[in-house]
């Protein structure tokens, strides 16, 4: 299968990719790994008449701590976040998702800002940017603005990200304390697209107490989403196997999946509850 | 139009590609390599694996024009005057393959694979083959090949190549 024809151009600097933008107006799409966007073009679901590949603009790949967060350049690969010290050793959510993201030839382009400006609530990284309170920094012609993940899906295929912008890093805080993080997602095939998955992030303090909880959610909405109620059962409690269940219970009634080839409506709930219970488990005990 | 320039198996080419060619289309229709195969055309066979700058990839669902500057590595650059690259050995001792449609791309796979970590554990290489689909074998005989090859690459006794059946 061949794309619609289109202009390409491989800018080597945000400014050159910004002027190229501004040029060719709202038909022009950027390419960064390719792995979600040339299948689309393959298929013709979509056909931009131009591609800026920012594969050749240098410093948008980096995973590094600093000022407080851990920082990841858009560019970064799936493979990258595989192979970083600091990511293996305090954020196994991401060793846990990566895993589970496609195959090792798709993990050696997907990017991690595509993954997220992709906007596909079937994606794995929203869910776990949201558990992990994500901000991405968004940069344009005029500067750079900073956009709370909770404010970045919009829709179907649709972000904060305005025309003309590129998304250039995510900032994640650092983690502290007792801080322990687990994904995990229910898929038909090793490679697929998850049926249902939930991302846990726990922090609990010297006593036991949760003082900070993030759960986000794969596939079960329209848009990436954070099981709120859950979070606010979790925090300010012990943790007990009662307020477990009870974030569980939460996060499986207030998502919203629909009936496909993967499952109905039922049992992604269930699933849900399910996997909320088991990464949260799993989540406390990397805390500890 | 676009032109291209890129080495292919140490060998530099050029050739004048409209942006929407795949890089798989440039290789096996200008260049005529045909041991790279295309399977499901939809990023999920790996038939189309090679390496590009040492990294496997999946030949049609990156442009050609995205190939530019780049270092590719295709099954046709495996074997040497001296002989079978090692995958190679271990897939044809270990009987890896029947039609032989998925095995250029895992071979090249599995470069990498060993590249990266040359003394893998079963899931380990279980894992790294995740994005290859052999309709034939039943994946057992090419997990023992790599096996193999991993014990030859690192000079230990090699496993046994008798056929196991399951
Ligand atoms: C077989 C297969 C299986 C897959 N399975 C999974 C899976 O299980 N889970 C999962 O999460 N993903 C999966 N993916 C998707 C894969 O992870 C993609 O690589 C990822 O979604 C998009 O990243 P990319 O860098 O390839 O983006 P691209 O395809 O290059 O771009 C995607 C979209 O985002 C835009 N974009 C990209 N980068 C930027 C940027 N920096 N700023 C602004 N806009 C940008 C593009 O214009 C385009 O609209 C799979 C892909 C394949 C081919
Ligand atoms: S032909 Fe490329 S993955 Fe199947
Ligand atoms: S040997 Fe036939 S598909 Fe693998």
């Amino acid at each position: 299968m061949i794309a619609e024809d289109f202009k390409y151009d491989a800018p080597v600097s945000l400014a050159d990719a910004f002027a190229l933008l501004h040029q060719y107006g709202d038909d022009a799409k950027i390419l960064a790994g390719g792995h979600s966007l040339i299948p689309m073009m393959k298929l013709r679901f979509a056909a931009p008449t131009h591609l800026i590949d920012i594969n050749n603009i240098p410093g948008l790949s980096y995973i590094k701590e600093e000022d407080g967060f851990l920082k990841i350049g858009a560019m970064s690969r799936e493979v990258d976040l595989e192979e970083s010290e600091i990511i293996t050793s305090k954020y196994q959510i991401f060793t846990d998702a990566s895993k589970l993201i496609a195959d090792p030839q798709v993990r050696n382009f997907g990017t991690i800002g595509g993954n997220l400006a992709h906007g596909d609530a079937a994606n794995d990284h929203p869910a776990v940017m949201m558990a992990l309170d994500a901000e991405v920094e968004i940069s344009g012609q005029d500067g750079k603005r900073t956009v709370s993940i909770n404010d970045f899906f919009h829709g179907f295929y649709t972000t904060a990200i305005q025309h003309g912008e590129i998304l250039t890093e995510i900032r994640i805080p650092v983690a502290s304390g007792n801080f322990g993080s687990a994904y995990h997602k229910a898929e038909r095939k090793v490679g697929d697209y998850a049926t249902a998955g939930v991302a846990a992030v726990v922090q609990i303090d010297d006593n036991g107490v949760c003082t900070k909880a993030g759960i986000g959610l794969t596939n079960v909405n329209a848009t990436p989403m954070r099981a709120e109620r859950s979070e606010a059962a979790l925090v300010g409690s012990m943790l007990s196997e009662t307020d477990i269940a009870k974030a569980a219970q939460y996060a499986s009634e207030d998502c919203n999946p629909s009936t496909d080839l993967r499952g109905d409506i039922d049992y992604k709930r269930h699933l849900v509850g399910v996997i909320t219970k088991r990464m949260l488990n799993r989540a406390i005990q990397r805390a500890k | 139009m676009k032109t291209v320039t890129l080495k292919i198996n140490g060998t530099e080419h050029t050739a004048e590609v409209s942006p929407r060619t795949l890089l798989v289309h440039l290789i096996r229709e200008n260049f005529s390599m045909t041991g790279t195969h295309i399977g499901c055309d939809t990023s999920s066979c790996g038939a189309c694996t090679i390496l590009i700058n040492g990294r496997s990839a999946k030949s049609c669902t990156i442009l050609a024009v995205q190939a530019d500057g780049k270092e590719i590595t295709t099954v046709e650059g495996l074997a040497t005057a001296e002989g079978l690259h090692p995958i190679q050995e271990g897939f044809h001792l270990n009987h890896a393959l029947h039609c032989g449609f998925c095995t250029a791309g895992v071979m090249m796979r599995a470069v990498e694979l060993l590249e990266k970590n040359p003394n893998p554990t079963e899931e380990e290489i279980r894992w790294g083959i995740s994005g290859n689909l052999c309709r034939c074998t039943g994946y057992n005989n090419i997990v023992k090949a790599i096996q193999w090859t991993s014990a030859k690459l690192q000079g230990k006794e090699l496993p046994s190549t008798e056929p196991v059946f399951v």
